[in-house]
């Protein structure tokens, strides 16, 4: 029989606001097992915890109840109290009375009960509960990161500066993101591309450092420390360790036009292509749905004008499988579709477009070699309209737009309008915005600049339409400060299209079985103390794939994650949860049904010699849990037929135990 | 009536005993009444001739047994076996039940299975003998002077009613000809059931199971309850005193069976077969088997050796569990 300590905390009156702590430590004195109950202001408090290690050894308690916050809370806390005490440390569970008690009920009568209740489940686990000792598993040190934005090349240019190996996956030729596609970046209105190169150069440089470029993953199992990624190396039909990016071929393509995703379809490139002149790698790319010598045979003039002997149009996809210790998501962002804001005549028009495409359309790099020219007919616009949260803060639109803010397009409206007044002052710019949100340092001032310093014309409003008319674009919208409809005849609609996570983002996630948002956003771990930590373990965050960021934010979002990353690598041992699966042999049927969920591929079989009745033996198939493998997630547990299957630590009889104590 | 005799399965029989290709025989053999045909192991060649029975009263799956007598018996083992028994033996491989090589399997076309309680509520009680004539059974009783003729159609089971496969989907050496698949209305039942409200629902399923006794001849004749031992036996696992902690306690029972099964429950209708208080059990099943098709795409259990149960499998097309609450809101 155990000898149970009940210990309710008040959190403040986080609790004790809307349950009678002193009616929970009362009414739990009476169940089975326990010997003593008492509750105190903040349990988790060296005070609180002091009353526990005490109350341990003058009742020489077996068992802890503490019935407090989450147990992803203060679980780990009142372990290690525990184990300060001499107990082992599985020998405390947790009842929930904050998230899922008194947070959520407004009536001090029903929380208490509810807490009450929660309180006997803990108790009938416990009484249930026995000693565990982790084990111990190794750390392969070496890093992979998912995506080579500015995010993922901070991120590994951190890790590797450290002295570790990593390997980074990018889907497109080239790594550089979304950062390599912008002008200027806010608030010092320094050149993207000038910040970005030089690390784009160091990544390509690093010792320690390769790069997968038009890659993908393909599959990844295992667990913190121990990660199997499989790499999908597409075929580019060019070689990449004998291309020197010349551009020769490039030059001599025949297929012309093809569009060009670099610059959104604002021009085209050829079949065999470089995505821009900094590209790392600087390689050139065959593009099979354009190129007519994977596609029929015919042509081939990149194989004869490359000097180098690089084309290989017969390259095939190659699979990469690598070990690592830790993965770090940095999949970044997109711009969402404009299809469903027909209001805007997105479609309609091609004067309407999108802030990124403004970005190329003022890129020296871009189409139009950074002249601001309308893309209808290249004429130079003399009215602009810029239209903010076009599909963010979209509450009462969500099939259309996104619920959240966007975050960064304030500050690049801003910019936008600013260095368009700045080239062409002939230019009349409007912006219509909900709010202005200039959180940042040096952010207010920079739009005030734009506003003040700049003529900015800012209404606060809505666009309602955009219609094209002859070569014009007739903007009608509300101005809300003064109380008028407006209409603006304008040469481009620059649209702030909303920002989403990266479609790719989805499924990785379901590989390295971490949380997403309904936004498909990765979950971090806690909000605000482990915003960069998945809540997979060995799983980090980095940039716009967590939420919506701006470029200073990501990079130092980035370093955060490193981090994280080398703090996990530095180590050479990782302490192993004890709570793994556990097959009864005698029961097991041998069935393979466990073996065919566990995610981490963790279940073997052996044959087994058994005793059976009247002397006989039989020699039967049961499965075998590997302990370092083993993540304790309990799937196996629910799909064995026979229960030959538990988990230690929650054990279908003490799960049941729970059940029943609630349901008495 | 079958269309493949006795004599055929019998001359098998013995040619592969005699041969010491097999080194038994799982068959058939007259049980205290014409309709009450028992499972049996022969081993000798002479008691074969003399006692080995094929009729249409031979519904047995065998292919559970073979869990059991592989381990037990020393040597092949031949087991006939019916199209829909071979679904069950595939899935019997399938979670690694017996190995493979024991077993000599001789599949048998099947016309289908006569029902003893059809018969019964056509000829009434007291039947003494019965004769298998080319259309009808000829079925003589204490109460009537000469025999009623019960047409084979009349005598079918429901589950051969509404049978799904005269395909063999596993077999060493086939009788007769390959049948096919075949697109039955054995969902119909059921698509009756979810029409009902749930009141409704209750209430039948109340009715039906309130005659259960508790005799588990469902949990020990389905081919896919094989657990070395049952979680109802099993003191440890919890569950076995849930079962009658309800005053309607057959309903657990039941349930948590249909839920064990679920997935791997070829259909072979076994459970309603066996169970003395005629409950129509198999519609528990059914259900299970009716929604994986339309949750995860058309899957029949044991259609081939190692294919991998939708609930035991993850895609990313895979409906989310909210989907599933929704329809079932419906």
């Amino acid at each position: 029989m155990q000898r149970i300590g009940v210990f309710v905390c008040w959190c403040g009156t986080n609790i004790a606001g809307t349950v009678d702590v002193q009616a929970v430590s009362d009414a739990l004195k009476h169940e089975p097992g326990v010997v003593f109950s008492d509750n105190y202001q903040y349990m988790c408090s060296q005070a609180g915890q002091n009353m526990i290690i005490d109350a341990v050894k003058e009742h020489r308690l077996t068992g802890i109840v503490v019935c407090s916050c989450s147990p992803r809370m203060h679980e780990a806390t009142f372990r290690k109290t525990a184990a300060a005490a001499g107990l082992n440390p599985y020998m405390v569970e947790i009842a929930n009375i904050r998230e899922q008690c008194s947070w959520v009920h407004k009536d001090m009568a029903t929380g208490t009960e509810k807490a009450i209740i929660l309180g006997k489940a803990a108790i009938a686990k416990v009484n249930l509960n026995a000693p565990l000792t982790p084990g111990e598993s190794p750390v392969t040190k070496r890093a992979l990161v998912i995506g080579g934005g500015i995010a993922g090349i901070q991120t590994a240019l951190d890790i590797a500066d450290a002295g570790f190996p990593v390997d980074i996956v990018e889907t497109k030729p080239t790594i550089g993101g979304k950062m390599a596609q912008l002008d200027k970046t806010f608030p010092t209105l320094d050149c993207a591309a000038c910040i970005l190169t030089p690390k784009m150069v160091d990544v390509a440089q690093h010792e320690k450092i390769r790069i997968f470029s038009y890659s993908e993953v393909e599959s990844i199992s295992g667990f913190v420390g121990n990660f199997d990624v499989k790499i999908k190396k597409r075929a580019r039909f060019v070689k990449e360790d004998v291309c020197t990016g010349c551009g020769a071929c490039v030059e001599k393509c025949p297929m012309k036009k093809v569009p060009n995703e670099f610059n959104l379809g604002m021009d085209n490139r050829r079949a065999i292509y470089i995505p821009f002149a900094q590209a790392v790698p600087k390689v050139a790319t065959i593009d099979p749905n354009a190129c007519n010598m994977l596609k029929n045979g015919k042509c081939g003039v990149c194989a004869k004008v490359c000097t180098a002997g690089a084309i290989d149009y017969k390259q095939k996809d190659e699979i990469i499988e690598e070990k690592y210790g830790a993965i770090v998501a940095a999949t970044g962002f997109n711009p969402i579709s404009m299809e469903k804001f027909d209001e805007f005549a997105y479609n309609q028009s091609k004067d309407v477009i999108t802030s990124l495409e403004f970005e190329r359309l003022t890129n020296a790099a871009g189409p139009t070699a950074g002249k601001l020219l309308r893309p209808s007919d290249g004429v130079h616009p003399h009215t602009i309209v810029f239209v903010q949260c076009v599909g963010s803060r979209c509450a009462s639109c969500a099939e259309k737009g996104k619920e959240y803010c966007s975050k960064i397009c304030c500050m690049y409206t801003a910019k936008h309008a600013m260095l368009t007044r700045d080239k062409y002052p002939d230019t009349e710019v409007y912006v219509f915005y909900i709010d202005v949100r200039t959180p940042g340092k040096s952010f207010d001032e920079f739009y005030r600049r734009a506003v003040e310093e700049y003529g900015v014309k800012y209404i606060k409003g809505m666009v309602g339409k955009v219609s094209p008319e002859g070569n014009k674009l007739k903007v009608q919208a509300s101005d809300l400060l003064n109380n008028r409809q407006l209409h603006i005849d304008a040469d481009l609609v620059v649209l702030a299209a909303a920002i989403e996570p990266d479609k790719s983002a989805r499924p990785l996630a379901t590989m390295l079985t971490a949380s997403m948002d309904t936004n498909d956003f990765f979950t971090e771990a806690h909000p605000k103390l482990r915003p960069v930590e998945s809540p997979t373990a060995g799983v980090f965050l980095s940039g716009a794939c967590q939420g919506p960021k701006d470029i200073p934010e990501t990079v130092s979002q980035a370093s955060a994650a490193a981090a994280k990353v080398i703090g996990l690598l530095a180590k050479d041992k990782l302490t192993g949860n004890p709570c793994i699966a556990n097959p009864d042999e005698w029961m097991c049927n041998g069935c393979s049904s466990c073996e065919k969920v566990c995610p981490y591929g963790a279940i073997t079989y052996a044959e087994k010699e058994f005793r059976m009745p009247n002397r006989t033996t039989a020699i039967r198939r049961v499965a075998q849990v590997n302990p370092a493998v083993c993540q304790g997630c309990g799937a196996c547990t629910v799909t064995c037929p026979s229960g030959a299957m538990d988990l230690r630590g929650f054990a279908n009889s003490q799960i049941i135990a729970e059940v029943d104590a609630i349901c008495k | 009536m079958q269309k493949i005799n006795r004599e055929v399965l019998l001359e098998k029989a013995v040619a592969l005993l005699e041969s010491n290709t097999v080194s038994c025989v799982l068959g058939w053999r007259a049980g205290e009444f014409d309709y009450d045909v028992t499972p049996f192991v022969f081993t000798d060649a002479a008691d074969l001739k003399a006692n080995f029975v094929w009729n249409d009263f031979c519904g047995a799956n065998f292919s559970k047994y073979l869990v059991a007598k592989t381990r037990k018996h020393e040597g092949k083992i031949l087991v006939f076996l019916k199209p829909c028994d071979t679904y069950s033996f595939n899935q019997l491989l399938t979670e690694h039940r017996f190995d493979r090589e024991r077993v000599y399997v001789v599949g048998v076309p099947c016309e289908g299975m006569a029902d003893i309680n059809r018969v019964k509520s056509i000829a009434g009680d007291g039947i003494s003998k019965i004769e298998f004539e080319a259309d009808a059974m000829a079925v003589s009783t204490l109460y009537e002077d000469a025999p009623i003729r019960v047409s084979y159609a009349d005598a079918l089971s429901e589950r051969c009613k509404n049978c799904k496969s005269k395909k063999h989907v596993a077999y060493d050496e086939l009788l007769g000809d390959a049948g096919d698949v075949i697109d039955s209305n054995r969902f119909d039942e059921v698509e009756a059931l979810e029409k009902m409200t749930p009141d409704e629902r209750f209430a039948f399923w109340q009715k039906e199971l309130s005659r259960c006794i508790r005799c588990n001849a469902c949990r020990d004749a389905c081919p896919a309850c094989t657990c070395e031992k049952c979680v109802f036996d099993n003191p440890a696992s919890s569950l076995e005193n849930k079962a009658p902690a309800n005053s309607f306690e057959e309903k657990m029972f039941h349930i948590i069976r249909a839920f064990h099964v679920a997935g791997r429950c070829t259909d072979c209708g076994e459970c309603s077969r066996v169970c003395p208080q005629n409950i129509p059990l198999h519609l528990l099943n059914r259900k299970f088997i009716k929604d994986i098709n339309e949750f995860y795409g058309e899957y029949q259990a044991g259609a081939e050796v190692g294919s991998r149960a939708p609930l035991i499998d993850y895609t990313l097309g895979d409906l989310e569990p909210g989907e599933v609450f929704d329809r079932g809101d419906r």
